[in-house]
């Protein structure tokens, strides 16, 4: 399935939708549309939804930790959500989940981070 | 049970393109699902392909396109060896390859968990490789899931 990427500002958070596949190949543009939407002003924290997002290898996994720096780095923070079991796995292992947040859905997301504001 | 065991085998090859990687695990599972695995499991087979593909290009061949990558995968019974193969630069330090978070090219964003998603993944691993010599990954799992299908 092609790669997709949506991106939604919902008051200072930047909500991000990926489907489809993300390797190597389409990491690069995820790193290009969300390294930039990340650099605005407006910009503090950080959803990332992987509900309709059907595999991920390593490569996923970097160019997210390279987002959560870019965010982290502005003060914000990056909370990912709709995680399927088998990314949770790839989560674990990397030890990603120790310093990204993850919630069960968009909502749950951008409530957290709203109480965190 | 009872009968002859299972056996079959696929050879693929293309260059070193990234549009590949999709391409390389797609085929390769479509080979699996002959064993009628489970999703998990055919996701765990997708999982590793892709990142053996991506390793040799990235490591292997250093981004470049014209570079000649190799799956070999075959099935023997209830088991899946796969092997995937550059003619790259290899691997000078293969144990710190091995490492999670280790990675060659920091400056290309990399998680460094490729080897650690593969080990993870499959039952047995085996990385054999040398300094301009290539690169050769060898990995076999077994898929237990409804082995038993084929023969009644």
């Amino acid at each position: 399935m092609r790669f997709q990427i949506e991106l939604e500002q919902h008051r200072k958070a930047l909500i991000v939708r990926l489907k489809g596949e993300l390797d190597h190949h389409t990491a690069e543009m995820l790193k290009a549309r969300m390294e930039d939407a990340i650099g605005r002003d407006g910009t503090l924290n950080v959803v990332l939804s992987l509900k309709e997002l059907s595999f991920m290898d390593s490569s996923g996994l970097g160019v997210i930790l390279g987002r959560y720096r870019q965010i982290a780095a502005k003060g914000g923070k990056m909370v990912v959500c709709d995680v399927a079991p088998h990314l949770v796995r790839l989560f674990e292992m990397s030890g990603l989940f120790k310093i990204i947040a993850m919630a069960p859905s968009e909502q749950a997301a951008l409530a957290g981070l709203e109480v965190a504001l | 049970m009872s009968g002859s065991v299972f056996r079959n085998a696929m050879t693929l090859q293309f260059p070193s393109r990234s549009e590949n990687e999709s391409f390389a695990r797609v085929t390769v599972a479509a080979f699996v699902s002959q064993l009628d695995p489970t999703l998990d499991e055919l996701t765990d087979i997708k999982t590793v392909v892709s990142e053996a593909v991506t390793n040799a290009i990235i490591h292997g061949y250093e981004g470049r396109q014209d570079g000649i990558i190799t799956i070999r995968a075959e099935i023997d019974g209830e088991t899946v060896r796969i092997e995937v193969e550059d003619a790259g630069k290899g691997i000078e330090d293969i144990e710190q390859a091995r490492q999670p978070l280790y990675t060659s090219r920091p400056e290309l964003e990399r998680s460094g968990m490729g080897f650690t998603i593969i080990e993870n993944f499959m039952d047995e691993t085996e990385i054999i490789s040398a300094p301009g010599k290539g690169t050769l990954i060898r990995m076999a799992k077994r898929i237990e899931s409804r082995q038993e299908a084929l023969f009644n």
